[in-house]
């Protein structure tokens, strides 16, 4: 445009770009731009609002399960006592009970069994365990941290209230009394409540943990991915690099994309149908709930696979062949390098999809009650998402705090796979 | 049309040696995409140690006919040839031909500099690795330096061989591909309008290449520039909407060409 046209004038074409009209256009024409991001920016805020809203909610109910009310005890012990060659057979009860005994010295003999509710029923096997792990505690005294039942648990926490009537809450006067003489003896304590991640599923709420579902979900994972990453990658490679276009191929491609879009329970009774029933797999094992996760995953990794390889530039392949390099080293020592970051992002984000997976996982039995972590993929399981569907369905008031901290471990675990994929977009990204 | 008669063709094909010494002839070569046909009936041959440009409008056929002396029209679904081209004394389209072995003999530059996202080194040594040309770190080492030094392009990168070939400027990556090229040991090399990304300088550092590539090389290029032609070849092929209108010696073909719409394509009367 010449300088003239800078000033009111009509341009050599014919055109006056200082019209009224012109003008206007182009105002309207910065107004949608504006009208986009302020309807762009609404919706994040709705978004991130929902998200907060959810996660406040959740810490809001759940903080409480990530402390446990404990109550230290001093116990003393000798060889007279427990045999070291035979720990697990020694009187562990009448020990643990007496040593309690001894927190309230003047304890009337009837009030006894409504004091031992208080603790932990397992507070025996716990005492046992760490004996059996640590034999020095054998000779001498040793303090351990014992559970508060889950009533106990809640008064303190201020989840029981003292103001209800007697008759209508789990802890009577007479134990409320004993715990605030407890407390004001420094027995009592909420440290972090690690038993949340290290303990197995328990009925009582105090001993409940994640260990159990935690290592489910990493069995299932592993079997997952073992099995859907090199066969959705085979699959991707055939269909995208070797696969005529024909009829077949054609019909292969709708099913995927298909597979992609059927609900996950589906996944689950096919589970049940095939693995279990037709090839007698155990129930609730972990490599049951892989194998169903993969069948699930399958479609939508060969279908993010096949986008990544087909967004090599076309310039790689043929200076991959014009050197001379045969198809599977072209495919191997060049495009799938380059499509690798986005294999991994859409392999890692329909793993955390899996991680969060409920209904196939309840159709093949992982919400069986196990008290003790799997011990590989052949062992009865559950996985995270069961064991929130198995403690949201619990009575007991402890249950519904873990409920909730089990949901936040479970967005943990989602947002740090996430957070990985993230970053090796990031990292291995490559321009061209 | 042709400079010889489809009768020499057969003869010198006969004697599996030729007076001319031909390195590829194409014999009624024909490509379809699908349904549509690309190339008419060329018959073209190539000349050893010799530069051959191809010209001619856009869309005519040259980079197609191009594709079809390495086989690289195969990864194009839907395309095919029909006709025979021969490297020497082999049909390259015979079932029997090993397509690597042939893309190793017959080399190819293309359009836009493609270096693959590697070092420098290994863009240069991945061609030499899969065809075991270098038994040793110090055979490929080697390599890669007479490559680079008959592109060029060693002085300006030889400090900085394992940094990515992506990075290097228009003009070197394009450098870069050719001693990819020639790290083959190729015997034919074909490029496709290597000079159209780069500018008059690079340009010119490329020509002087072909130049002097050609001593041991057999070059087939395609150009849009007459000037270029003129400059680079020593025969040049005039192709017009898929048919080949003229072959002949360059300075003939830029001073007295024998069909008229060579005339009018080089005086710039279409295209
Ligand atoms: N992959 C393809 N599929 C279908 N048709 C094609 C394909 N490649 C080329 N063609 C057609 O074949 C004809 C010749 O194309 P070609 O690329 O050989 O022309 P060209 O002479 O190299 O042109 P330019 O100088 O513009 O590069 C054109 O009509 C083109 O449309
Ligand atoms: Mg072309």
């Amino acid at each position: 445009m010449s300088s003239a046209a800078i000033t009111d004038t009509v341009s050599p074409a014919g055109v006056n770009w200082h019209s009224d009209e012109m003008k206007a256009r182009r105002k309207a024409r910065y107004a949608a731009d504006r009208r986009l991001q302020i309807y762009g920016i609404i919706a994040i805020t709705f978004a991130l609002g929902f998200l907060a809203i959810l996660v406040g909610s959740l810490s809001f109910t759940g903080y409480k399960a990530f402390t446990q009310t404990v109550a230290t005890v001093e116990i003393v012990l000798s060889t007279a006592k427990v045999d070291p060659a035979n720990i697990g057979e020694a009187d562990w009860r009448g020990i643990v009970r007496g040593a309690l005994r001894g927190l309230v010295p003047d304890m009337k003999r009837s009030e006894e069994r409504k004091f031992f509710e208080m603790f932990t029923s397992s507070a025996p096997f716990l005492v046992r365990d760490a004996v059996v792990a640590d034999p020095s505690k054998l000779t001498g005294k040793s303090s351990f941290a014992i559970p508060m039942a889950d009533p106990v648990d809640q008064l303190a926490k201020a989840g029981i209230s003292r103001d209800v009537p007697e008759n209508q809450r789990r802890i009577n006067d007479k134990q409320i009394g004993i715990y605030d003489q407890l407390v004001a003896n420094g027995v009592i304590s909420t440290p972090f409540n690690w038993g949340l991640f290290f303990n197995a599923d328990s009925r009582f709420p105090e001993l409940a943990g994640l260990a159990g579902a935690i290592s489910g979900s990493f069995w299932s994972l592993l079997v997952c991915f073992l099995i859907s990453f090199p066969i959705g990658i085979a699959a991707a490679i055939y269909l995208e690099e070797f696969a005529p276009k024909n009829r077949i191929t054609d019909l292969i491609e709708v099913n995927i994309n298909n597979l992609a879009a059927v609900p996950s329970v589906v996944f689950g009774l096919l589970g049940l149908a095939v693995f279990l029933g037709w090839m007698g797999l155990p129930r609730s094992a972990p490599l049951v709930g892989g194998l169903v996760l993969a069948l699930m995953t399958l479609p939508t990794l060969i279908i993010v696979t096949r986008v990544s390889l087909k967004s090599v530039p076309s310039s790689i392949r043929e200076a991959a062949l014009g050197v001379g390099a045969s198809k599977h080293e072209m495919i191997f020592h060049h495009i799938l390098p380059l499509a690798m970051p986005t294999v991994m992002t859409g392999a890692i984000i329909s793993l955390a999809r899996a991680l969060g997976e409920t209904a196939p996982l309840l159709l093949i039995g992982m919400n069986a009650f196990i008290t003790s972590p799997p011990e590989g993929v052949f062992a009865a399981s559950t996985a995270l998402p069961t064991q929130i569907y198995i403690w949201a369905d619990s009575p007991e008031r402890g249950f519904v705090s873990r409920t909730s901290a089990a949901i936040l471990v479970l967005l943990a675990f989602l947002v740090l796979m996430n957070g990985i994929a993230i970053f090796l977009r990031q990292r291995f990204e490559r321009r061209w | 049309m042709n400079i010889m008669s489809e009768a020499a063709v057969e003869k010198a094909l006969d004697k599996k040696m030729s007076t001319v010494n031909f390195k590829m002839v194409g014999k009624d070569v024909s490509v379809y995409y699908g349904e549509k046909r690309a190339l008419f009936d060329v018959n073209l041959n190539v000349r050893k140690n010799t530069v051959t440009a191809l010209i001619g409008p856009s869309g005519c056929g040259k980079s197609t006919f191009l594709r079809t002396l390495n086989r690289m029209n195969d990864t194009i679904e839907g395309c095919r040839v029909v006709g025979k081209i021969t490297l020497d004394t082999d049909d390259i389209y015979d079932p029997t031909v090993d397509v690597v072995e042939l893309r190793a003999r017959v080399g190819m530059v293309f359009q836009k500099p493609n270096p693959f996202p590697k070092s420098i080194y290994e863009n240069i040594a991945y061609g030499p690795r899969i065809h075991g040309l270098a038994r040793h770190k110090a055979d490929m080492d080697e390599i890669v330096e007479n490559s680079l030094q008959k592109a060029g392009l060693w002085n300006e990168v030889k400090d900085r061989l394992q940094e990515p070939g992506t990075g290097l400027s228009g003009g070197q990556q394009q450098r870069l591909c050719i001693a990819r090229a020639v790290a083959v040991s190729p015997e034919v090399i074909l490029m496709d309008e290597p000079c159209s990304a780069l500018d008059p300088i690079a340009t010119a550092k490329v020509e002087e290449l072909i130049h002097e590539l050609r001593s041991n090389f057999t070059i087939v290029i395609v150009t849009h520039s007459m000037q270029q032609a003129a400059r680079v070849s020593q025969r040049t092929a005039m192709f017009h909407l898929g048919n080949l209108v003229e072959e002949n010696e360059t300075d003939k073909m830029f001073t007295n060409p024998d069909d008229q719409r060579t005339q009018d394509y080089i005086m710039g009367r279409f295209g």
